[in-house]
């Protein structure tokens, strides 16, 4: 099913595509988007959904099973505190993605901005993947309580730092794999820095494997490179600032 | 140890009367109590949460405050000294429960209420329909009727609203803070008696789905247990900014507090602290509370969305932005509302008391014209049936409650609710205290709160010669000053008694 996005303001644009989800659509593409937000918002089941332009703020939130593509760029807060599902971002994507994010995959190819995975979950089975193909801003997995964020640093010219300030700053849980050096003076009190270990680098490839597959970048080419492991050195990093 | 820092309370056993029953080494909580031929209380560990005391069947334990051995100062009171001695040995935060425990003055106390006499007579309430039933959400600007076959009829749907049975609602307290028996307690008062109560934000337990039209769901920073079933399990969803107890700042929820359960409910593992962040990280401003409003209608078809924040010097300033962001109810915080766990100097000296910000902020929407377009909720202090009188004549449309309803499931006010030692069931998550609140039992008490408190503002109401709380909403003439200053009174909007 298509959707003609031309135009159309956002809250009928996204009532057209919840109709289409609900009415058993498996696969809907949404052509000429430009900025309207909230596209796959709290939008639940198994479809397939293609964005071709670039969707506004928020996207996918609260997003519970379906497949979002976007061929273009993405804005700020992608997959907010999304819970199940997929967003494939085919170009940069922009500030706090991921935020609260409870469980699916993003997977983004290019760039992403600042605050990107903050406070994300994890919960047994449920656990959240944010991908960067690029480099990331200031606060990357602050407050990070769960899931995995990897970044890949692909592209980036020498000048661009991987990844910005206040990296994992309150981080209590989680992990992340960060391909290259990783300047321990950017990263919060909280955050160790270590080598992967095997079990790391399977489970690494693993979803590395599928993000390829979904952005087209060479698997080959990424994992020759070297990862390191940002994991929280206490879960419970402020258990000793009060006098009780 | 403890050496400078003497104990708060001095408990005393009544050897004659102690039948060596320990029920007291079992009700305390706090390990104060350890038995050697007879019972020997550790006074360094009391709180003065009185378990014991209500437990013991001899009537053998009395508990008194310590009174203060040390040299008075006019400038050093025994509470500061304490306070640096504590920290002199660990470094730390000071920590502590409930609400602003400082002698401000309390503006509340000192506003009196109208009523009729001879002329515009008194309504006996016993007698006449008396109307408390309360509308939560955006008002039309206008209202547009037509006729239809000789019947008026609304031209234009109404935007959705939370209909409650009386103007008081129960405060947002987490599952976390609170154990689950605390929660399903207020579920089935507010189901039972036709109103609703928070889920604060530690998302929502599986058995308690069912009561969702009694029920506001929270979103709040560390956006604990939020996913779109449970966005639409409520009535409403409210996005929670800050919190009178602790303006400004997140929340941490200690790791002692993270069973199974709440890792479950918040998806975080046990034994980690539950770290709130300060900010709402997708919201820097005005425009993005709108994003996160709308995200929240988008995921909801359009529930009534209400944003919670705590009262602080621009706060009429704010909730005009918040008004103008979509949101349907402005939560109001006083610096008086209780909490789980707050550093004590944030609790005490920050923040403003409700009565003001809440004159202020009503003052601020009736001027700009918006006031129709959301609802208030006045909380953070509210006592009594006459506080809820008081703060909706200053223009509240319904109270909530926080500590009176803890109050009413058998909290005693000791104010260690972050030691997550709760010995009454009620701010704890170990299975052998919370087993101790029977929900049932809790539910009954909180109902019967709300019955007693409905008939005194009906009698209020009487009083007054109006028949329904709209006709007391905003209606600041009622209300007069005893002992307040010309700027307050002004801020009020309230005379001074005799004129």
């Amino acid at each position: 099913m298509t959707i003609e996005a031309k135009g159309v303001y956002y809250r009928q644009l996204n009532e057209k595509i919840r109709e289409a989800v609900a009415s058993g659509e498996t696969e809907v593409v949404v052509n000429n988007v430009n900025g309207q937000r909230y596209i796959g918002d709290g939008v639940r089941g198994k479809a397939t959904i293609t964005v071709n332009g670039v969707p506004g703020n928020d996207l996918a939130a609260f997003m519970d099973g379906p497949t979002l593509v976007i061929n273009g760029n993405a804005q700020d807060g992608v997959a907010n505190t999304m819970n199940e599902g997929k967003v494939v971002v085919m170009g940069n994507a922009g500030d706090v993605l991921g935020y609260g994010m409870r469980g699916g995959k993003l997977f983004v190819k290019g760039d992403v901005g600042y605050r990107v995975g903050i406070h994300m979950k994890g919960y047994k089975a449920n656990i959240p993947v944010v991908i960067a193909g690029g480099t990331a801003g200031d606060f990357f997995g602050e407050y990070m309580a769960g899931g995995i964020l990897v970044l890949l640093g692909l592209g980036r010219d020498k000048d661009t730092p991987l990844v910005g300030d206040y990296c994992g700053t309150g981080m209590h849980g989680g992990v992340m794999y960060i391909r290259g050096e990783v300047d321990p003076t950017r990263c919060g009190a909280e955050v160790g820095i270590e080598e992967l270990s095997e079990e790391d680098t399977k489970t690494l490839e693993g979803y590395l494997k599928e993000y390829c597959e979904d952005t087209g970048h060479d698997l080959g080419k990424i994992m020759k490179e070297k990862f390191v492991k940002l994991y929280p050195k206490s879960s419970r990093p402020y258990g000793r600032l009060y006098a009780y | 140890m403890n050496t400078n820092i003497p104990p708060e309370f001095r408990v005393k056993i009544d050897q004659e009367k102690c039948r060596k029953c320990k029920r007291c080494l079992q009700s305390c909580s706090f390990g104060v109590y350890q038995f050697h031929d007879r019972v020997i209380p550790d006074n360094n560990k009391c709180v003065a949460c009185n378990r014991c005391v209500a437990m013991c069947p001899e009537d053998a334990i009395t508990i008194n405050e310590t009174p203060n051995v040390y040299k008075d100062h006019p400038n050093w009171n025994l509470q500061l000294r304490k306070n640096i001695w504590k920290q002199a040995e660990t470094g730390g935060v000071l920590l502590t429960g409930m609400g602003n425990n400082l002698p401000y003055p309390i503006v509340f106390d000192h506003l009196v209420v109208d009523a009729c006499q001879v002329t515009n007579p008194s309504i006996d309430p016993l007698r006449e329909p008396m109307e408390l039933r309360t509308f939560l959400g955006r008002k039309p600007d206008k209202v547009n009727v037509e006729y239809k076959n000789g019947k008026m009829k609304l031209k234009e749907k109404l935007p959705p609203q939370i209909q409650i049975e009386t103007p008081v609602i129960f405060a947002p307290m987490s599952f976390g803070a609170l154990s689950l028996n605390a929660h399903k307690a207020m579920a089935m008062a507010a189901k039972d008696f036709g109103t609703v109560y928070g889920t604060g934000e530690g998302g929502l337990h599986t058995d308690l789905y069912e009561y969702g039209p009694w029920t506001i769901v929270q979103c709040a920073s560390g956006r604990f247990g939020v996913h779109s079933e449970y966005l639409n399990a409520g009535v409403a969803v409210e996005i929670k900014i800050g919190q009178g107890a602790k303006p400004g700042i997140g929340g941490h929820l200690p790791g002692e507090k993270i069973g199974a359960e709440i890792s479950r409910t918040r998806m975080i593992p046990v034994g980690t602290d539950a770290l709130s962040p300060a900010p709402h990280h997708d919201i820097y401003s005005i425009e993005d509370l709108r994003q996160l409003i709308y995200a929240i209608k988008e995921a909801t078809n359009y529930k009534p969305v209400s944003v919670k924040i705590a009262c602080v010097h621009n706060v009429a300033a704010i909730a005009s932005g918040i008004v103008r962001a979509g949101a349907d109810i402005v939560y109001l915080d006083g610096f008086k509302g209780g909490t789980g766990a707050a550093p004590t100097m944030i609790r005490d000296h920050v923040g403003i008391p409700i009565e003001l910000a809440l004159a202020a902020v009503d003052d601020r929407l009736r001027q700009e014209g918006i006031r129709n377009q959301a609802s208030i909720i006045a909380a953070g202090g509210i006592r009594s049936s006459a506080d809820v009188v008081k703060a909706i004549a200053l223009g509240a449309d319904a109270c909530a409650i926080g500590t009176a309803a803890l109050l009413a499931m058998g909290c005693s006010l000791c104010q260690k609710c972050y030691t997550g030692n709760c010995a009454w069931g009620i701010c704890t998550q170990k299975p052998e205290l919370t087993r101790r609140l029977d929900p049932e039992w809790g539910a009954m008490r909180l109902k019967n709160l709300l019955r007693g408190w409905s008939h005194e503002i009906k009698e209020f109401l009487g009083a007054l010669g109006v028949n329904s709380v709209e006709s007391l909403r905003g209606s600041r003439e009622r209300l007069r000053a005893v002992g307040l200053d010309k700027q307050t009174c002004e801020i009020l909007g309230v005379k001074p008694a005799g004129r």
